[in-house]
């Protein structure tokens, strides 16, 4: 193939004996533009069917603001936490042997299986004042449920899996040579684990760290139930465009919508950018 | 405690933790997931079965509750397949082939996972919707997508639209096209080459998605959420049904509905771990999901 490059015609596609190229992309694209790709050139075609100053005017709404504050507030440290007790977590099931290992590792793909729903009103019965843990917190006056602290629990729980998901292939793929040339050169433990293996997986924490933020700041059903939804102190964005929504107010909801999803983009990006950057780096995602 | 870490070395491995170092941290990593995991699940069971077996019994066959799971069922059967059929599609035409813009198009398959559900289900809104361009006509036509089943079935098919393709399309980039290439040569057909070749390659990998694109599809909450207009007993999915209960105070029926749910996640959970350990699906994807 190398040696025929500079002879090598621009095509669309490389030859191949095997059939059904035309079929199967014909009718992928076919139906990804059916599903995805039309419905959401509506939203961004709606969406500049409004005026800049309308644009501007629902965007810099209080409650707007607010609401975007607070989805991407409590994201952000749904987020952090997660990279932090994530990596333990891979740590201790990649590392060490113990009952119940199998079952663990398993489970941490509960909050990809367990309907969204369901996780929110688990949630909020949970921490509620009179709930099993809510109960404890509610003498001391502090109140977890339909606070932003009940939401970023809610968002922890969503996320977790994907920082374990993330982390956990790339730990395992850890030479342990790296180690042993570590020690042998002087390090102790604590120096080994942050200054030559943290490094090193730090491209697949952010990975994770990013897709549990983006994640979060778009999540609605585990959320609504513990959130109390209070306007400018608990109510997130999502649920401000259904709020939108059901007042029939399509301009208010499709513009939060359309800032919602510039930003995923801004973070998919980012998202690719930190796996290039690390197969570069590294040579894994 | 196995005897591989309670066994004392007289020497510790200097690549390795001190025994105490490993209980301390299996212990912090244990409660944080026993305090974010494992006591939201055990809840939905103690509260559901709370006013004894009973009444959980009733607050399933219930009509509307019936009527929920139903309608749950018949969503996810229409849309479970068509995203079966395209994820087998997608991922033929990215596995085995080579052209332009095919990390592209990858990226807008994965799409629908960085939309949030509320957006996913606003976009058909806007499309069907009294205030849209289509919205006149269909109505003109008499016919009902939005705040009726199809519509369900349309958000529901958008976000579990990456599941099947996604899981297939590194599965079968690895193992490339060999095996088509000499089934093709001895003079098999497209098909026999898909049906007999192809496939049985595949086919654990295939069940994986599947399973994953079903419990999403049954448990997805935001999208159907929009489009559903909650009518009772006609466009209520078992998500919607819990919330409806549980905004009545009615907690107990909704944490009946809800087992139910968490009892298919469960049985999801246990199946894919099961394909993981036997047949090692899953894990060409790098078990991202």
């Amino acid at each position: 193939m190398t040696s025929a490059t500079a002879f090598k015609r621009w095509r669309v596609k490389e030859p191949s004996i095997i059939p059904g190229f035309g079929l199967t992309l014909g009718f992928s694209l076919a139906y990804l533009s059916l599903i995805i790709l039309i419905p959401l050139a509506g939203l961004v075609w709606r969406a500049s069917s409004l005026s800049g100053a309308e644009l501007l005017a629902i965007l810099t709404d209080a409650r707007t603001l607010a609401a975007l504050k607070v989805s991407f507030g409590t994201a952000l440290i749904a987020a952090a936490v997660n990279a932090v007790f994530g990596v333990l977590i891979c740590w201790v099931l990649v590392r060490y042997d113990f009952p119940g290992r199998r079952l663990i590792d398993a489970m941490v793909d509960l909050p990809f299986a367990l309907p969204t729903a369901v996780a929110g009103i688990s949630l909020s019965a949970l921490y509620a004042p009179q709930g099993w843990i809510g109960a404890w917190f509610a003498p001391f006056g502090i109140r977890i449920a339909y606070t932003p602290i009940g939401i970023t629990i809610a968002l922890i729980f969503i996320g977790l899996p994907f920082v374990v998901r993330t982390v956990q292939p790339v730990m395992e793929e850890i030479d342990r040579d790296v180690e042993e040339a570590a020690a042998t050169l002087g390090a102790n433990r604590f120096q080994t684990v942050f200054k030559v293996l943290l490094p090193g997986l730090a491209p697949a924490i952010l990975t994770g760290f990013a897709l549990a933020f983006a994640r979060g700041v778009g999540e609605y059903g585990s959320v609504v139930f513990i959130a109390g939804n209070i306007p400018y102190v608990s109510e997130i964005a999502p649920l401000l465009i259904v709020i939108r929504l059901e007042e029939f107010n399509y301009a208010g909801a499709t513009a939060i919508a359309t800032i919602m999803l510039a930003i995923s983009f801004a973070m998919l990006l980012v998202i690719n950018l930190i796996q290039a950057w690390s197969r570069a780096r590294y040579g894994h995602d | 405690m196995t005897d591989r870490m309670l066994r004392k070395p007289h020497l510790r491995s200097p690549t390795d933790e001190t025994l105490l170092t490993k209980l301390v941290l299996i212990g912090i990593g244990g409660s944080f997931l026993a305090f974010f995991l494992f006591l939201p699940l055990i809840v939905v069971f103690v509260e559901a079965f709370r006013n004894g077996i009973g009444r959980y019994w009733d607050a399933l066959v219930e009509p509307d509750a019936a009527a929920a799971i139903r309608l749950t069922l018949t969503v996810a059967a229409i849309a479970v397949p068509l995203n079966l059929v395209f994820g087998v599609a997608a991922a033929w035409a990215i596995a085995k082939f080579e052209f332009r813009g095919k990390a592209f198009l990858i990226t807008l398959i994965d799409l629908p996972f960085s939309i949030s559900p509320v957006i996913s289900g606003l976009v058909y809104v806007l499309l069907f919707g009294s205030q849209s361009l289509l919205g006149p006509i269909l109505k003109r036509y008499g016919i009902e997508i939005l705040f009726a089943v199809p519509g369900i079935v349309l958000a529901t098919v958008f976000v579990t639209f990456p599941f099947v393709a996604r899981e297939l399309i590194p599965l079968m980039q690895d193992q490339g096209t060999g095996d088509e290439e000499a089934a093709l040569s001895l003079g098999a057909s497209g098909w026999q080459t898909f049906r007999f070749v192809t496939l049985p390659n595949i086919k654990w990998g295939l069940l994986y998605g599947v399973l994953l694109c079903n419990a999403r599809a049954m448990g997805e909450f935001g999208a159907v959420s929009v489009v559903s207009g909650h009518i009772r007993g006609l466009t209520n999915t078992m998500p919607l049904h819990v919330e409806i209960l549980y905004n009545e105070y009615n907690m107990a029926a909704a944490f009946a509905v809800a087992s139910l749910l968490a009892a298919l996640a469960l049985v999801t959970l246990a199946l894919k771990t099961l394909l993981e350990i036997r047949f090692d699906a899953g894990n060409a994807g790098g078990r991202r999901h």
